[in-house]
């Protein structure tokens, strides 16, 4: 490559490369969507139908509202080459303190929200604390925190469960964006709403293509990118309708939608994403660029700390109880949704779609085949073999 | 006396770069063979060669040991015929004891249970060869680096060794330290093993040597003989570094201006041994396209003064001040050291200098994200212009900018990084190492940009192992060794034996 060219050598022409050309190139993000696709026709087809029952959907959503939104954090833990194990034992912490300042101390629900949240946030601290300032590996200091805040929240509960909670906290994971019109059980507001969220997709898709092409370093193929778009905004509406024909979109997948897309931005568009990603990638050069690596690992693991937290609480009004047992080993859950979704383990690698799609995929897998009936004893072995076999592959995409 | 080994003829290559051309080696039975030179001249890989670290087949020549042409595939085929060679860096497992040390990989053990006994009372006979009074349960990580090397020098002794090779054994030990390895020798040497002792420390060599090879640029120019009459150290550094200087440097015209940088009383400390001291003090300054090389050996702290200087990413307990055009500036964090103009391009791009699983956009940025900037959200459109302004005026060979880092040759890494440092917009560039392990062609587009920066108003300063390439390239050359500068030449005074001369000189007066 080196050669003694002359300095003003020529640049070879952007390379065009054709569809399938493509596709092979963006094989690592497709693919996983491509699997998400495949694995939710199985299992619809397995459970006959069952899988894409509005009201199965909807439970879906719900069951995995706090997995994904825990994995955009962990997504940034694991970028910046760390790991945090105490997630689960947070969601269980924090739901915790919701339900005894709730109904144990009365407090209204607005200020115990907050309250919360600012925990969560302050457990990220206290950990990241000591892997970013201290060196001590992530490993450790939160197999301590897991073990800690497991202790804190039987502490807390004195081992009971709590319970109920106020009924406006409960809408967070319960409620439906409210109908303003009903048309025959079709809740209009929703799919109004999912109509937006396609055309808005689309829209920006297109402005962003607009912009490549002006600068000429669009490489898609034209039919490629139509028909992809086609694809995710058909998907969008089809299961605003689906949602629609039930109760309706449910607040929590709006919370979800927001956070998928703010994270995406921050990870994609923003300095503090760009260095996060240089910080896991190669951590001595972050740091001789001029970058705060300390302080921006400390900032991944707070961020962590306070979706850990929202999680607690959208799962204690979930159940509409805090239990002892919440949160349990959710942070195995979360960690491989982020492997399945790309993620690598030494750092710097890692996308949030991939994440979101991870997540689903463990949801899926769980959803479908508790509806098959497997035990729970075969759903975690073959959930094991899934996250090794999705990382083989990545893996051996990589090498060859 | 008959000659041991013979290494006839050895030429070695790697991608881009001829490290050995037809390279002669003798050395007789029971003697202390000194091999010298500069740094990459070649005698490192020569020794790998030797070793069987480079197998037989990478390389064209023959080697002959005992009168036996010998192909080594790995080190243990030269380990088993009683070639040892200890190198720069010690190959010691440091939470490990002297004795499991000495047997590693060796242990004798009987259905793969170690005989305990049987180590400690061959380890305490090896430590008392080579006088070392510890007890053989000591970890190595309790040890100095004095002891360590002994330890090392034991290890090879547990295998019969019959040619002992030891790279630069002295350069992290004190005088009495010193004096004894170079005792311990002459004794081997009593007993019929015979050393090549690769060293800078010329007092050293003739204290020690029978004969002495020197290499230079990858060939072998000359073999003297100190047993027949006493070689000077003049005469050593002449084969040393005697090239004619080629033209391999763009020419330039300089027009230096008012000095940009100034650094005074500069002392930095070691960051684990915090007593010792390893800037000793040093003041200096660099103007207005200026070009102004630092020359030492390796280990003199020339990439310490750098890297302390740009935001204490080395060292503990700084002191000293530091001006940037007339004022002081606070340069106590990388991020106030790039704001006051500095730039520090590392001589190890790999592991410091890029993110290499990221494409050339991102890593071009990623010392100025505010420059691409709106608020804190990148406008990626212009950053693409940034990263192809620099592919064309840096000529960076690449099939896209959105090409990953890792996948460029060295010299096309390096443009990446030279690229990520212009756009952070610095007054004065420290470069360490700029061309290391870059091939010939390349090397001279980096000069190119250098003298081109240097036109622009910065002020350079180049860190070289390479004393042509200062010569070449310099308008002002300091000598660092030590921790201290030792002499300082303008473009027309300095010559390669001027600058040897001044780093030995300065050497011999501690060593005495």
């Amino acid at each position: 490559m080196d050669q003694r060219a002359p300095a003003q050598a020529l640049q070879p022409p952007p390379s065009r490369p054709s569809g399938a050309g493509f596709l092979q190139s963006n094989i690592r993000e497709y693919g996983m969507m491509l699997s998400l696709f495949v694995i939710m026709v199985l299992f619809e087809v397995l459970t006959n139908g069952t899988l894409l029952k509005p009201l199965n959907l909807t439970n879906l959503i719900l069951q995995n509202s706090y997995i994904v939104i825990m994995a955009l954090g962990m997504l940034l833990v694991i970028v910046a080459g760390h790991i945090d194990l105490s997630v689960g034992s947070v969601v269980g912490f924090v739901g915790a303190l919701a339900a005894v300042m709730m109904v144990q101390w009365d407090i209204h629900y607005v200020p115990a929200t907050i309250a919360c949240l600012a925990v969560g946030a302050l457990i990220g601290a206290a950990q990241g604390y000591w892997v970013a300032f201290f060196k001590i590996p992530s490993f450790i200091v939160t197999l301590a925190g897991m073990l800690v805040f497991k202790g804190l929240t039987l502490a807390l509960l004195a081992g009971q469960s709590v319970g109920p909670f106020p009924k406006e906290f409960q809408l967070l994971s319960s409620g439906f964006i409210p109908d303003l019109f009903s048309v025959q059980g079709l809740k209009v507001t929703s799919l109004v709403i999912g109509l937006a969220l396609a055309a808005v997709m689309v829209m920006v898709n297109v402005k962003g293509r607009a912009t490549q092409v002006k600068h000429g370093v669009e490489n898609e193929p034209f039919g490629f990118f139509v028909a992809k778009n086609a694809i995710f905004a058909g998907l969008i509406v089809y299961f605003a309708y689906l949602l629609s024909s039930y109760k309706g979109l449910p607040n929590v997948l709006i919370v979800m939608a927001l956070l998928i897309g703010l994270y995406t931005f921050v990870t994609n568009r923003t300095t503090i994403g760009r260095r996060i990603y240089a910080l896991g990638g190669n951590e001595k050069a972050a740091r001789l660029s001029g970058i705060k690596t300390e302080r921006l690992t400390f900032l991944t693991f707070v961020n962590m700390g306070l979706l850990a937290g929202l999680a607690g609480l959208i799962f204690a009004a979930r159940l509409n109880t805090a239990t002892p047992k919440a949160g349990l080993g959710f942070e195995l859950d979360v960690i491989a949704a982020c492997f399945i979704g790309g993620a690598s383990a030494s750092g710097g690698v890692g996308k949030v779609i991939g994440a979101v799609i991870g997540a689903f995929v463990m949801g899926v897998m769980n959803n479908g085949m508790s509806i098959l009936g497997v035990g729970i004893d075969y759903q975690q072995v073959i959930k094991g073999l899934v996250l090794l076999a999705a990382v083989f592959l990545d893996v051996y995409n990589k090498n060859k | 006396m008959g000659a041991i080994l013979e290494m006839r003829g050895i030429s070695k290559s790697f991608p881009g770069v001829k490290a050995l051309s037809n390279v002669n080696l003798t050395v007789e039975a029971g003697e202390i063979h000194a091999v010298v030179g500069e740094n990459g001249a070649g005698k490192s890989t020569l020794m790998k060669v030797l070793s069987g670290v480079y197998p037989h087949g990478s390389y064209e020549g023959d080697i002959v040991f005992d009168g036996e042409e010998r192909r080594f595939r790995t080190i243990a085929d030269s380990e088993k015929i009683g070639i040892i060679i200890i190198h720069q860096e010690l190959a010691l497992v440091p939470l490990l004891s002297i004795a499991e040390n000495i047997f590693l990989g060796n242990e004798p053990a009987r259905f793969g249970v170690i005989d305990r006994s049987f180590v400690f009372r061959r380890t305490q006979e090896l430590l008392r060869k080579v006088g070392l009074k510890e007890s053989p349960d000591t970890l190595i990580t309790n040890l100095g680096v004095g002891k360590q090397q002994l330890v090392e020098i034991a290890k090879a002794l547990s295998k019969e060794v019959r040619l002992l090779i030891l790279d630069e054994p002295t350069a992290s030990l004190n005088e009495t330290d010193s004096a004894a390895l170079l005792d311990l020798l002459l004794e081997f040497k009593a007993h019929g093993i015979a050393s090549i002792l690769i060293s800078h420390k010329l007092n050293e060599i003739s204290k020690v040597a029978d004969r002495i090879t020197v290499i230079r640029d990858g060939a072998t120019v000359d073999t003297l003989d100190c047993r027949a009459e006493a070689i000077s150290e003049d005469r050593i550094i002449r084969a040393m570094v005697g090239r004619p200087l080629a033209d391999r440097y763009p020419p330039r015209t300089p027009k230096i201006g008012e000095p940009i940088l100034s650094v005074r009383d500069w002392r930095v400390h070691h960051p684990i041994h915090q007593d010792r001291v390893v800037i000793k003090g040093v003041s200096f300054h660099v103007r207005r396209g200026e070009v102004l090389g630092i020359a030492g050996l390796m280990g003199a702290g020339r990439t310490e003064l750098a890297m302390s200087l740009f935001g204490k990413a080395y060292g503990k307990r700084i002191s000293g001040s530091v001006e940037m055009e007339g004022r002081p500036v606070d340069v106590s964090t990388i991020e106030k050291a790039v704001d006051a103009g500095l730039a520090y391009v590392t001589e190890d791009r790999k592991t410091l200098g890029l993110v290499l699983a990221e494409d050339i956009v991102k890593n071009v940025t990623l010392a100025n994200l505010p420059g691409v900037s709106r608020g804190t959200v990148i406008d990626d459109m212009q950053e693409l212009k940034v990263a192809n302004s620099y592919r064309q005026s840096l000529a960076i060979r690449c099939s896209s900018v959105y090409q990953q880092t890792v996948n460029l040759s060295g010299g096309n890494q390096q443009k990446v990084v030279l690229s990520k440092w212009l756009f952070s917009g610095p007054k004065v560039l420290i470069l360490d190492e700029p061309t290391r392990g870059i091939d010939v062609g390349a090397k001279y587009e980096i000069y190119s940009i250098i003298n081109k920066l240097a036109d622009d108003g910065k002020a350079v300063v180049m860190i070289s192992s390479e004393m042509p390439e200062l010569l070449g390239m310099c308008d002002r050359i300091l000598v660092m060794n030590e921790g201290a500068f030792v002499g300082e030449f303008t473009a027309a005074e300095a010559s390669q034996e001027a600058i040897m001369r001044s780093i030995m000189q300065s050497t011999m007066k501690k060593t005495g």
